[in-house]
């Protein structure tokens, strides 16, 4: 019934709604253009350069971004390779500062060595040559004194010269030979 | 509730096509009936919306600008870059009216005092759809040439040559009359169709409201049922305006591609 009555309606309200209005297609054709024009003359062109100019902004961003990483690499390594060339030379000064350190301590070894072989040698010349010196005095000194007592013993006076020391000599055989 | 209508049936004209035909709001002209104010005034609505939004073109866009830019970005790269390729570029002013303006005048059939979808005057979409059919041909022709252009439509490469006794005329007629007519009845009839129920609805339920009061309560389901189909046609609308925009890009992607 219901399906009835709108068929009803439908034929009695004039033309089939699937039949278009020759006057409806020309006000959409012209309705349609004027939009497209407006559209693409104002509206699509704005967007478009906002959309390029951002991209360039982004890529512009990026591409920006990109160089100051590869400095702070660069710049990164350069400081790695001179910390490294700063470690190596540190190492090397340490280790010539050892030898030289090394050479200082063995110079000063052989030149004390040196010197206490020096003192040693003018110690020991030193000590011969008293000791010469000793003997000889004793020599004269036991010579005095053995005449001394001699010539108080034989109570004669060995003045003359000649005769005191043929004394001298004959007692100083004669006590080599009881030696 | 048939049955109640039924019962109900003696003062109750259900809507029809009838409903579709308007008075001139002013004089006797044609031009000045409501669906042709309309469509006018979609014209004025989505001009003035993304000229004012695209006027700037900043590259950090404010509101309005990120707004006009969503819906020119959808059809732009959503529909326009995907489908058509390379060549997208030229074609998607024509693709951005498209859509905007069966979007615009689809929805009007939702927005209160308006409640009109002016594309179901099947006398709009028509108009549109002539566009369509020129701009893909003649995108066609002026790639390949006419010949070519008819070869390659009527005889796919790798069938049986007497298939083609069958395939050709069909291939034509695709191009030649189902393609535009699919487009401008699908639109069409969705339209009608949709505003046909919601009249329904609404009609309905008033005119239950003035019965019987046990009948005032289908008056309320009758009417929430209209809310209800409001939002089902917006999604419709929504669909429909975005169907005919992708076709429209898949004609022309077809009418460039170099095998049919």
């Amino acid at each position: 019934m219901n399906t009835h009555l709108f068929i009803k309606a439908a034929s009695e309200s004039g033309p089939s709604p699937v039949i278009p209005k020759p006057a409806e297609i020309v006000v959409g054709l012209i309705a349609f253009s004027i939009l497209f024009m407006l559209l693409r003359t104002k509206a699509v062109p704005r967007f478009e350069k906002a959309y390029s100019e951002r991209t360039n902004a982004i890529q512009g961003g990026l591409e920006r971004a990109e160089v100051a990483q590869r400095e702070a690499e660069i710049a990164l390594q350069k400081y790695t390779v001179q910390l490294t060339e700063a470690r190596g030379e540190a190492q090397k000064i340490r280790e010539d500062a050892r030898a030289q350190g090394a050479v200082i301590i063995e110079d000063l070894r052989a030149k004390a060595q040196e010197e206490a072989a020096r003192i040693t040698a003018a110690a020991v010349a030193s000590i011969e040559s008293e000791r010469q010196q000793a003997i000889n005095a004793l020599r004269n000194e036991v010579g005095a004194l053995a005449t001394e007592l001699a010539s108080k013993i034989v109570g004669e006076a060995l003045d003359d010269q000649v005769r005191q020391s043929r004394i001298v000599d004959r007692f100083l055989t004669d006590l080599e030979k009881s030696n | 509730m048939i049955k109640l209508l039924e019962a109900a049936q003696p003062g109750f004209k259900p809507p029809g096509s009838g409903d579709f035909i308007f008075q001139p709001i002013f004089g006797h002209s044609l031009l000045a009936t409501k669906p042709v104010v309309l469509l006018f005034f979609s014209v004025i609505l989505i001009s003035t919306f993304f000229i004012i939004s695209a006027r700037k073109a900043a590259v950090v866009p404010s509101k309005l600008q990120f707004a006009g830019e969503a819906v020119y970005g959808f059809v732009r790269d959503g529909i326009g870059k995907d489908v058509i390729g390379e060549e997208f570029q030229r074609f998607v002013p024509f693709l951005f009216t498209i859509f905007t303006f069966i979007l615009t005048n689809n929805l009007f059939g939702v927005i209160p005092l308006m409640q009109f979808p002016t594309m179901s005057h099947i006398g709009f979409p028509v108009s549109i759809t002539i566009f369509v059919y020129f701009v893909y041909h003649y995108v066609a022709i002026k790639k390949h040439g006419l010949g070519k252009y008819l070869k390659d439509m009527c005889f796919m490469p790798g069938i049986p040559k007497p298939m083609y006794i069958l395939l050709a005329p069909l291939e034509f007629l695709t191009y030649f009359a189902i393609r535009p007519l699919t487009l401008a009845m699908r639109l069409f009839g969705n339209m009608f169709a949709g505003h046909l129920l919601l009249m329904l609805f609404t009609l309905g339920g008033e005119y239950l409201l003035g019965s019987a009061w046990f009948l005032k309560i289908f008056s309320a389901i009758s009417f929430s049922l209209a809310v209800g189909l409001s939002f089902f046609e917006m999604g419709i609308q929504c669909l429909q305006a975005y169907i005919f925009t992708l076709l429209v890009a898949l004609y022309i992607a077809g009418a460039l591609a170099d095998e049919h």
